[in-house]
């Protein structure tokens, strides 16, 4: 990997933000951020609370509206873009705290997050067809659910249901995975099989993950981004931001 | 799977149900009785459409009474002037209006009273008229994210809103007093005994019509969407959907849903008036959908015939304790049996109706309950 240059044309990137500002009553949470995102590039922000990581997720979802920047997936301009526009570009949001359909069963969970009969008529018209089956299938294979398919999602563990939010992000098959700390709350067994997982994912998605966990971070990342007050502090491999003076002083060193 | 619309349970719950309303009930009762039960009956196409909105998709309206009020307007108005005929209205001072709107020195016929001298147009009109303001309320509030409570206050005001301008504008809509006096459907009398029954079959066919609607959307995938939206709406949101679009949809479903009820309420009943358009009747309208069970399509219509028919018994004798008797009742639902009759139903008279049915194989009992029966002729 590279380092990045913003000099280079924007293009060459999967994700380009530039002078990403957003301030909420005049705290600005992020402020002129600028970072860019390869293809298969598997990158990972770190920093301490409130440096704004969870904020430039939502940024680009379109969960929050920037003040000011902008932020190009692709050819395509996100911060003028609704959510589900966002997501029908390709790219696809983990949040923090595992959010999936509690009441209905993981197939349905995964079902529902099937990229087809997205409009009000398409759904009424959906047809459950060995396409869908198989995708069910082929996904939850693929995030160690295959024996759970008919169970209700609230009785999913913790490790369970983060497993099955990824599953949900996959199924939509995104070319970018925001994932914010998809480790959290997990033990250790689940945390070694969530790095086999992602390790999987990269072969033909980019990710940007949001994690605390140093261990994990170090297995996975390919660059890290380390913010602090809403601005990039340090960014480079591993070994590069763990030897910043910079980053050992606001983070590291804690 | 989408294929099936029912279960084989459901199937019977469903011929339960329309053998009661269909059979049972004309079988038993006079036809005063029966034309109560047709009047209640008008309700479950509300509670039936609260089902779908609020007990699957999280919506709570408490203005569902909008909707069965401009049904039951639209087609208010369409008798109200085949009431008014010059010839059956010669002593007013203008002939040939309704006589509210001689009473108030209105001398002509308003401009938008005059389409609702077409029968065609007013059936489509008692479906579109509330659909259409059901959309600008889901477009003005869902697209503007307004939910939860806030949303439930906002349909309140609304319902209090079209009630204060009913009343207000006497001379068009017939004020407090409402549309009355209504006689004939295209020279049909639909006072007498005959026209009744016959209306009362017609409301209970519309119902089941309804409720298979209903079921169909319910078995979807947008009905499991509505499950996936009350429960994390941001997760169906980033998952690619409209969420906007999905609610504006269901309300206006329910809205449409509630308009068939209030047609057919003043067909049956034969007036329309502001008190079934207000909070207390959309607030009442929720409870029977409460009381029913708010998932359960066939709950909301057992919901809608007991509370009325409790209703109905109880302000007889005491008619100033019933509306604490409803508040109790509803309190009493929320705190004890959230989901309703078909939940108490479920999670204590199925069991019951396996352990028997497993018991007595093949050979039909004697004593077979009429769900058995019909479960045995089914197969």
């Amino acid at each position: 990997m590279q380092q990045a240059n913003p000099a280079s044309t924007p293009r060459d990137f999967l994700l380009s933000v530039e002078g990403l500002t957003v301030s909420f009553d005049g705290f600005k949470a992020v402020n002129d951020l600028s970072f860019y995102v390869d293809e298969n590039e598997i990158r990972v922000i770190i920093g301490p609370n409130g440096a704004g990581k969870t904020t430039v997720l939502d940024l680009i979802c379109g969960r929050t509206t920037a003040t000011e920047g902008s932020i190009r997936f692709r050819d395509k301009e996100l911060t003028r873009m609704k959510e589900h526009e966002i997501v029908h570009a390709g790219v696809g949001r983990k949040f923090q705290n595992p959010s999936i359909y509690e009441d209905l069963t993981v197939f349905e969970n995964l079902e529902l997050s099937f990229p087809r009969g997205r409009g009000v008529f398409g759904a009424l018209a959906f047809k459950r067809d060995k396409e869908v089956i198989d995708r069910v299938e082929e996904i939850a294979e693929m995030i160690f659910l295959r024996d759970q398919l008919k169970t209700e999602a609230a009785i999913l563990s913790h490790g369970q249901k983060q497993w099955l939010e990824i599953g949900m992000l996959l199924i939509q098959s995104p070319e970018l995975l925001m994932l914010d700390e998809p480790v959290a709350g997990m033990s250790v067994s689940e945390r070694v099989k969530t790095a086999e997982l992602l390790h999987q994912i990269i072969k033909d998605h980019s990710v940007i993950v949001i994690e605390h966990d140093m261990k994990f971070v170090q297995d996975i990342a390919h660059r890290v981004t380390v913010m602090h007050q809403g601005k990039v502090l340090s960014e480079g491999s591993m070994d590069h931001v763990q030897h910043d003076p910079k980053v050992i002083e606001v983070y590291l060193g804690h | 799977m989408n294929a099936t619309l029912y279960t084989r349970r459901e199937w019977i719950a469903l011929a339960v149900l329309a053998a009661l309303i269909l059979i049972v009930f004309p079988a038993t009762m006079d036809i005063f009785r029966l034309n109560l039960v047709g009047k209640y009956l008008t309700y479950a196409f509300v509670a039936a459409g609260l089902v779908l909105c609020w007990g699957h998709g999280g919506i709570l309206s408490l203005g569902q009474g909008i909707f069965f009020g401009l049904g039951g307007y639209c087609m208010a108005m369409f008798l109200k002037l085949e009431a008014s005929s010059p010839e059956n209205t010669a002593i007013q001072s203008t002939p040939g209006i309704p006589d509210f709107m001689d009473w108030n020195q209105v001398t002509e016929l308003p401009f938008w009273w005059i389409p609702f001298k077409s029968f065609p147009f007013t059936l489509a009109a008692v479906i579109v008229v509330p659909v259409v303001f059901a959309y600008i309320i889901g477009a003005a509030m869902f697209k503007r994210r307004v939910g939860g409570v806030y949303f439930a206050i906002i349909t309140q005001a609304i319902a209090a809103i079209l009630t204060i301008l009913i009343i207000g504008q006497q001379g068009y809509t017939g004020g407090v007093n409402g549309i009355t006096d209504l006689r004939t459907l295209l020279g049909w009398d639909i006072r007498t005994d005959s026209a009744k029954f016959i209306l009362y079959f017609v409301n209970a066919a519309l119902l089941i019509v309804v409720l298979l609607l209903g079921q169909a959307v319910r078995v979807s995938k947008f009905g499991r969407l509505l499950i996936a939206m009350r429960d994390k709406e941001d997760r169906v949101r980033f998952s690619g959907y409209s969420v906007a679009d999905f609610k504006i949809f269901i309300f206006c479903l329910a809205a449409a849903f509630s308009a068939i009820g209030g047609a057919m309420f003043t067909l049956q009943v034969g007036f329309m008036s502001p008190s079934f358009v207000g909070i207390v009747p959309s607030i009442e309208m929720v409870i029977f959908a409460a009381v029913g069970g708010r998932l359960s399509l066939f709950g909301a219509v057992y919901g809608a015939l007991i509370v009325n028919w409790a209703k109905t018994s109880f302000s007889e004798s005491f008619p100033e304790l019933w509306l604490f008797a409803m508040g109790g009742l509803f309190i009493a639902v929320v705190m004890a049996f959230p989901n309703g009759l078909a939940g108490l139903f479920r999670s204590h008279v199925e069991p019951l109706l396996a352990k028997l049915t497993r018991k007595s194989p093949p050979p039909p009992a004697p004593d077979a309950t009429p769900a058995e029966a019909v479960k045995l002729a089914a197969e």
